[in-house]
């Protein structure tokens, strides 16, 4: 299908443009930006008139649970629902069963992403064998396998040596690391953030100098083995400037949040809401001013969700016994708008940190409207009104905090490839 | 006026007149307690299933004896002989549970927050006879009532509250209806005993020395340090923590002459409370047992929509 989306506001921070534009896509491939653009005979005509028109939106960070846990998420259904929530790309963790550790279940994911995905799947490979912390995965097969990063998601690498080696080794191949930084023993048994709140509920709390503490260490290490390092959702204002000054001294760091550690608070938690459950947990006022600010100056880089389905079974239990984790692909993209809409972000910078600098951390060409690109374009309808519904989600799994809220902004046309694979 | 809540799960979901009219409840009904037959027909025909997924003697022995003595039918189901084992959740248990028409659930549960999720999924009424680190709303009843029993009211006592603090459901509970009914509470422990903002839930001063907390109080209630948990990385030692937090009859001087020592039991003898602290005249612990009965009485006979007693 080759496409003419024809007045919208074009918004691609990768050429500086934000303007009234038409972009003209054949064969997948962007052909040209412009103005007064005709459609070709047989080019589908998208009216975007009153929308936004960006790159393809990337979240870098989801769980589409496959192989292995299909019943709480599988690479279509995962698929469909970033689509649903304007995003072309995901990234996916690696922590599935088996762990993406090898060259086999790497090309598993590629091949069922190429037949069963609506969007481009990247998968993250392990950092270390099944993830366990002990030794390093084979890097190079990973990415031979179409891996873009490395990860041990949902925990950290514990042994600070084994770490150091993974950055000097991953540094070799030229892939990228992704940590998740948490000091365990500090962790401990907590179950969400240690504050007023988990005192007033008895909940044991997780304190933020178990994320600090963690993401110190890594940047230690990048800065000490001169190699780039990506910290996955952070969430306090530790993080944030520990991270903010070692970007100044020239590391090479890179970090991610989530919208919910900048849309919500541990208050959150009250009545023992298993869907406000997550790792690092809601924290304080202060720590979501914290990640405004590191999103306003470029102290954080990227929007990512850490997508999370899990089953009903998992959530609807007492607090301590349920499962880290919300699904986000389908509220991402408003609760970042509103972002914009309080002076955080320009337009621009919201399609920076959710697709540009995403494509640029992990290495893939993506991320732009260039003539000559691949097209992933996302249209936007930033002033529609609507409810997030459990009913309505494509994801498997409904565990999110936002059901029943209002939003403002959506996807109403999702293109990968020059394909239209979601529209409103 | 009536009691209006189907469930008793936390002191701080009570205003003044309800946990007045509890303790006034419990005052009437003590009386029960000392006759020769001791039961009322006033809740016959009705089930209390007393569910406990944590080990307890004194709380649910006292509930069981609360309901028969008004003449309900009690059952005890304890994690170990049912099917939890078995790995049924606790939704599922409720479910089934319900299926046989009791009319209360009285629960225990190791995990703070089970009983909301618990009172959302049944309809009858549930009575939280302790959840994790959370609440424990009779025995902050029971202290409440040996309190006003020994001076006539609580508007104004200083409590004293000494241990673990940060564990303790014991101690929310007290804090929570202490302080609804006017009193002020000083809590004293270790540090990492003492949990972020405590002194926000409610008229609450944090003291550095115990006995900053025990100087001029009408009540000294030591918790319970629990040895299996705390000891690894909270305390270098009982030993040690006797020293700096343990009742004994010099600290126990500083407070009020009439001052009354209060335990939630059971009591770890020469580390909570000296033996001859323990066994003195200002002990009330066993007072707060004999109490704990009246309290659970009334709680039972409120939930179950029970008009004030004369």
């Amino acid at each position: 299908m080759n496409l003419l989306i024809k007045g919208g506001r074009v918004i691609d921070p990768s050429q500086g443009i934000d303007e009234t534009m038409d972009i003209l896509i054949a064969d997948g491939v962007i052909l040209e930006l412009g103005k007064g653009l005709g459609a070709p005979e047989g080019y589908q005509v998208i009216d975007a008139s009153g929308l936004l028109v960006t790159p393809g939106l990337i979240d870098m960070h989801v769980h589409l649970r496959d192989p292995g846990l299909e019943y709480k998420e599988d690479i279509a259904t995962g698929s469909r629902a970033a689509a649903a929530g304007g995003f072309t790309s995901v990234a996916c963790m690696p922590n599935t069963s088996p762990v993406i550790d090898n060259k086999a279940v790497a090309s598993y994911v590629v091949n069922k992403a190429k037949s069963e995905a609506l969007v481009n799947v990247f998968p993250v490979g392990a950092i270390t064998k099944g993830s366990k912390g002990e030794s390093l995965a084979e890097m190079g097969d990973l990415k031979e396998a179409g891996c873009v990063a490395v990860s041990d998601d949902g925990k950290p690498v514990c042994s600070t040596e084994l770490m150091r080696r993974a950055l000097e080794y991953a540094k070799g191949i030229g892939i990228t690391v992704i940590s998740h930084s948490e000091d365990l023993s500090l962790v401990g048994e907590g179950v969400m953030n240690e504050g007023f709140v988990s005192t007033e509920l008895g909940l044991k709390g997780i304190p933020w100098a178990a994320e600090d503490i963690a993401v110190a260490r890594e940047v230690y290490l990048a800065e000490f083995a001169c190699a780039p390092i990506h910290i996955a959702h952070i969430s306090t204002v530790g993080s944030a400037r520990i991270i903010r000054n070692a970007k100044a001294r020239g590391v090479k760091v890179t970090c991610e949040t989530a919208p919910h550690y900048f849309t919500l608070t541990d208050e959150a938690v009250r009545g023992y809401n298993t869907d406000a459950k997550m790792n690092p947990p809601l924290r304080s006022d202060a720590d979501v001013a914290a990640m405004k600010a590191g999103l306003a100056d470029g102290t954080i880089d990227a929007i990512a969700t850490d997508h999370a389905p899990h089953h009903l079974d998992e959530k609807d239990v007492e607090f301590n016994l349920a499962l880290n984790g919300i699904v986000g692909l389908e509220t991402s993209l408003p609760l970042s708008l509103k972002l914009v809409e309080e002076g955080v972000l320009d337009l621009k910078g919201l399609v920076s940190v959710m697709s540009c600098n995403p494509a640029k951390i992990l290495g893939i060409d993506r991320g732009t409207l260039r003539a000559g690109a691949v097209a992933d374009v996302t249209i936007i309808d930033p002033a529609k009104e609507w409810e997030v519904e459990a009913a309505k989600l494509e994801s498997k799994s409904k565990n999110s905090p936002f059901i029943g809220w209002k939003m403002k902004g959506k996807a109403v046309y999702t293109v990968v490839k020059g394909q239209v694979v979601y529209q409103a | 006026m009536g009691f209006r809540h189907k469930d008793i799960i936390a002191l701080k979901d009570l205003n003044k007149e309800e946990i007045q009219l509890l303790l006034d409840t419990a005052d009437s009904l003590s009386e029960i307690n000392r006759r020769d037959i001791k039961k009322v027909p006033t809740l016959r025909g009705k089930t209390v299933i007393n569910l406990f997924y944590e080990a307890s003697t004194r709380t649910r022995t006292s509930f069981e004896i609360a309901a028969k003595r008004l003449s309900a039918d009690a059952v005890n189901i304890t994690a170990s002989t049912s099917s939890v084992t078995k790995g049924e959740t606790l939704s599922d248990t409720a479910n089934n549970l319900l299926a046989m028409k009791p009319d209360i659930i009285v629960m225990r549960h190791s995990i703070s927050g089970a009983h909301e999720y618990l009172a959302k999924r049944v309809s009858c009424s549930v009575i939280n006879a302790g959840d994790g680190a959370h609440e424990h709303p009779s025995q902050g009843l029971l202290d409440m009532l040996t309190m006003r029993q020994k001076f006539g009211k609580l508007e104004g006592l200083k409590v004293a509250i000494v241990g673990d603090i940060t564990h303790s459901r014991v101690a929310r509970s007290d804090i929570y209806g202490l302080t609804t009914m006017g009193a002020h509470v000083f809590l004293a422990g270790p540090p990492t005993m003492m949990p972020i903002g405590i002194e926000r839930l409610g008229n609450v001063t944090v003291c550095k020395d115990m006995r900053e907390a025990v100087d001029q109080a009408d009540v000294v209630m030591m918790l319970r340090i629990q040895l299996e948990r705390q000891g690894k990385t909270l305390l270098p030692s009982m030993r040690e923590y006797a020293r700096y937090f343990g009742l004994n009859p010099a600290v126990l001087s500083l407070a009020k002459k009439d001052a009354i020592v209060m335990h939630p039991g059971p009591i770890n003898r020469g580390v909570e409370l000296s033996s001859v602290v323990a066994d003195c005249d200002q002990s009330h612990v066993l007072k707060q047992v004999e109490n704990g009965v009246a309290v659970r009485m009334a709680m039972l006979y409120h939930v179950c929509g029970g008009e004030p007693v004369e």
